[in-house]
């Protein structure tokens, strides 16, 4: 028996109308996994909008761009101590709230991957196609001593503060 | 302009952002005017495909709902 279709009436958006911005920017200040995964789902939404959509990694928003097959970063002792409690990579990250040495992150992927939500690797794969421009901060790399090739290929040019809020002045910015 | 489907792409179980990111990944492949099928079962997909397309200008041709399974017909437009 053939089903039944029925024609479904989407609530009306009132706020995209007449949308304004053609931009994204998103200053990714934070390595939390809880935060690094919401900057994935809008910076890939956004592009896939058809928005320019630059993400510009920051202090602890860096090290998500750290190769996942990289250990330790860093130059110096320190250098190299910060990175060994703050181990880089997308699959590396911990949850600002809950993180239970690890465990609360590996149940947030669990349920994640039983409501087939993408991880932040693969959202990281999507935004690289969509064109996301992924700009790591110069200053933090050199404060955390990381270097281009502790890094993902794929990324745009180290930049600084300026051209940050030069991409900003016309854009929709978040700060996460 | 195409009447047939020239693109079907599977989104069912997937949840937010990847039906929306998938089809625009997947209508890239297609010429303007040809026709994307996209099936979902995340209830958020209704108002995103209304909203994606209202930005992009891509033509949302038909939403159809059935056990739960949405249904989208999308016109390439550019």
């Amino acid at each position: 028996m053939a089903t039944m279709e029925a024609t479904v009436e989407a609530p009306t958006p009132a706020t995209i109308e007449h949308p304004h911005h053609t931009k994204l920017v998103i200053m990714a200040w934070s390595g939390d996994l809880d935060k690094i995964w919401p900057t994935f789902i809008l910076g890939t939404t956004g592009a896939a909008m058809g928005m320019d959509t630059t993400i510009f990694f920051t202090f602890w928003g860096l090290f998500p761009l750290v190769r996942n097959d990289v250990h330790i970063t860093g130059e110096n002792w320190m250098q190299k101590m910060m990175s060994m409690m703050n181990r880089g990579g997308t699959e590396h990250l911990g949850l600002s709230k809950m993180n239970f040495a690890g465990m609360g992150p590996a149940m947030m992927k669990k349920l994640a991957e039983e409501h087939k939500v993408a991880s932040p690797s693969e959202l990281l794969e999507v935004a690289r196609d969509l064109g996301v421009h992924l700009v790591p901060c110069q200053m933090t790399m050199d404060l955390l001593g990381l270097t281009k090739d502790d890094l993902i290929d794929g990324l745009e040019e180290p930049a600084g503060a300026t051209t940050a809020l030069l991409e900003a002045q016309d854009a929709i910015t978040l700060f996460i | 302009m195409s009447s047939t489907i020239a693109k079907l792409l599977d989104m069912r179980g997937f949840s937010c952002p990847l039906p929306i990111a998938r089809t625009a990944q997947a209508i890239r492949e297609l010429s303007v005017g040809d026709l994307i099928e996209v099936h979902a079962t995340d209830p958020g997909s209704v108002p995103d495909f209304d909203a994606w397309c209202t930005t992009t200008g891509h033509e949302l041709v038909e939403r159809t709902e059935a056990d739960g399974v949405y249904r989208f017909v999308i016109r390439k437009a550019r």
